[in-house]
């Protein structure tokens, strides 16, 4: 917990500081009176800052340094983790995982984007920014989950996908167009699941599915608020008015039809209670692949097909 | 994305972009807009592409009338819908690319034209059902696909649902694929973003035009995020052939040849 405060979460961080010491100083007595006053001061300056939050806000809490990234999940909703490495065609790229686990007592495929916790794991996780080989890998253990009729759950979390000179001359665009296409025919049910940050192009790489579930304070764009701004505005400082124009919160995803469903989040944000996040996620997992597991799997790839085929919105004179 | 204008300019006498020679505008029209002394390839709006392509410069344009609505009511320093209009007018509502149908060299196909001068021939809605129709026209009719892009990439103002449209895409070229029925890819400067991400790299042949920019990310966002100069040729078409990303590097001249004998191959 020693990441730096976003100043409008400052409160809520200051009341849990208070609380940690006044368990500490009421550990196995009942609880001070100071502790539930200050408990129930808490849940109102949550109520009271996460009511009011504006779009570019959410967009921090997204990024959250203490937010549950995707291993978290991996660990909180299967067994068995088998971690697979590499694309066999040039390396292993940390910044997206891959492979097979269990849920419910069924095997699956889960890819998804990883984050850094620490200095060092952020670096050795590039930012959960990928290169063409994370998109590479994901899609060999998507095609072997296809081959198996096995389902895929992936989890978004990304900035983008690496803007680098070697991930350009690997081909990053060839590796997020090719995810596109043949995520969109893979023939077994895709539950895609948005964590934190949808960060555009590089975050559909992995993200073309039967379901699009979206957690509360997650974000999903075609562009970061700070650099539509500084395109648009000509002015990085006005990501605040970017993030507003460009609707990328979760509700504006359900309501331009891109989004299922959203996912609840803790009071406060994924971070505050990451069990508790888990268990949404588990149970929405649950009952879209209960759903999903009913279709024949070319009615699946059309629904898929009918399902991105309607998303936009046109004008015919 | 760049300002740059797309075309010879109006005049009698040009300056090329590369040599900096002083050109005689009908000599370079003549030369199919490419520098007659250095072979600089200017940009060209969606008409000349499809007069250039098809025989006898004849083809019928479809779906002229889907045009951008305004989704998310946009407004940065002036309003989407503002910016919709004037380019509507400009361009006669050819939203970010021209399809049409007609004979290249006696093979009947379909060539989708991106215009690169309506909004940096950025891909939203308009163009992601443009395209998507396109790609339905030719599996209905089992028609070849030609889609030359010029694009800086997903159009902003149309926020997530512009990016939806790479997938929307996709999908429909999977189902081309699964149907043999053939995509080339013509990839002309720039060409970059979520249009090089999404179509325009998987043709199952990829032909690009000499000195093209091609890339994800622009060469501004690299360079600030590795703070060091880009190498000389770097995102250039024949650097992309070099790694391995293109199938051909075709100057205009043979643009059409080369995509008929493509075709035949795939008939």
């Amino acid at each position: 917990m020693a990441s730096p405060t976003l100043p409008f979460l400052e409160p809520i961080e200051n009341l849990r500081a208070q609380i940690r010491e006044l368990e500490h100083a009421s550990a196995g007595s009942k609880p001070s009176a100071a502790l539930v006053k200050t408990r129930r001061v808490l849940a109102s300056t949550i109520d009271s800052v996460f009511s009011s939050l504006t779009p570019y806000q959410r967009c921090q809490v997204a990024r959250h340094p203490d937010r549950p990234y995707t291993l978290d999940y991996v660990k909180a909703l299967f067994s068995e983790f088998t971690e697979l490495h590499g694309d066999r065609r040039f390396a292993d790229d940390p910044a997206v995982i891959a492979g097979f686990a269990v849920f419910d007592g069924d095997p699956v495929a889960v890819v998804g984007h990883q984050k850094g916790r620490d200095t060092t794991a952020k670096l050795y996780r590039n930012f959960g920014m990928p290169r063409p080989e994370g998109y590479r890998k994901a899609l060999r253990v998507m095609e072997l989950a296809g081959r198996y009729r096995r389902p895929v759950i992936s989890f978004i979390d990304t900035p983008g996908a690496y803007p680098g000179i070697d991930a350009e001359e690997r081909g990053q665009a060839e590796a997020i167009a090719f995810n596109l296409m043949e995520m969109a025919r893979l023939p077994v049910p895709i539950i895609v699941v948005v964590t934190g940050e949808g960060g555009s192009g590089g975050a559909l790489g992995l993200g073309v599915g039967d379901r699009i579930l979206m957690l509360e304070h997650a974000v999903y764009s075609v562009i970061s608020p700070e650099g539509c701004a500084a395109i648009l505005w000509k002015d990085q400082a006005r990501a605040e008015d970017a993030a507003r124009a460009l609707r990328l919160t979760a509700k504006d995803l359900k309501e331009l039809g891109v989004t299922d469903e959203i996912l609840p989040e803790p009071g406060g944000g994924a971070h505050m209670d990451p069990q508790a996040m888990a268990k949404t996620v588990e149970a929405a997992v649950r009952r879209n692949l209960k759903q999903l597991r009913r279709v024949r799997p070319d009615t699946l790839v059309v629904r898929r097909y009918k399902k991105y085929r309607e998303m936009g919105m046109v004008t015919v004179r | 994305m760049t300002a740059q204008t797309e075309g010879v300019p109006k005049g009698l006498w040009i300056k090329c972009d590369a040599c900096r020679e002083i050109l005689y505008h009908r000599e370079v029209s003549a030369n199919l807009d490419v520098c007659p002394r250095c072979g600089y390839h200017f940009r060209i709006g969606a008409a000349r592409r499809l007069d250039l392509l098809f025989d006898n410069q004849r083809y019928k344009k479809f779906f002229g009338r889907i045009q951008s609505a305004d989704p998310l009511n946009f407004v940065d320093s002036s309003p989407y819908r503002d910016r919709l209009k004037t380019y509507n007018r400009k361009y006669s509502g050819s939203d970010g690319v021209v399809v049409a149908q007609g004979e290249i060299e006696k093979q009947g196909a379909v060539v989708a034209a991106m215009e690169f001068g309506f909004m940096g021939g950025s891909m939203g809605s308009a163009v992601g059902e443009k395209i998507t129709r396109a790609i339905e026209r030719c599996l209905d009719r089992k028609l070849p696909l030609i889609v030359v892009s010029a694009s800086g990439g997903a159009r902003m103002q149309e926020g997530i649902l512009s990016l939806m449209q790479m997938a929307k895409i996709a999908a429909g070229l999977a189902r081309m694929r699964d149907r043999r029925i053939a995509y080339i890819s013509v990839l002309t400067d720039p060409t970059t973003g979520g249009v090089t991400a999404s179509y325009a790299m998987l043709g199952d042949v990829n032909i690009a035009e000499p000195g093209a920019l091609i890339g994800f990310a622009g060469p501004r966002v690299i360079e600030q995020t590795i703070r060091q100069k880009l190498p000389e040729g770097f995102q250039r078409s024949e650097f992309l052939l070099e790694h391995g990303m293109l199938d051909l590097v075709v100057p205009r001249q043979e643009l059409k040849a080369t995509v008929a004998r493509c075709l035949k191959f795939f008939r």
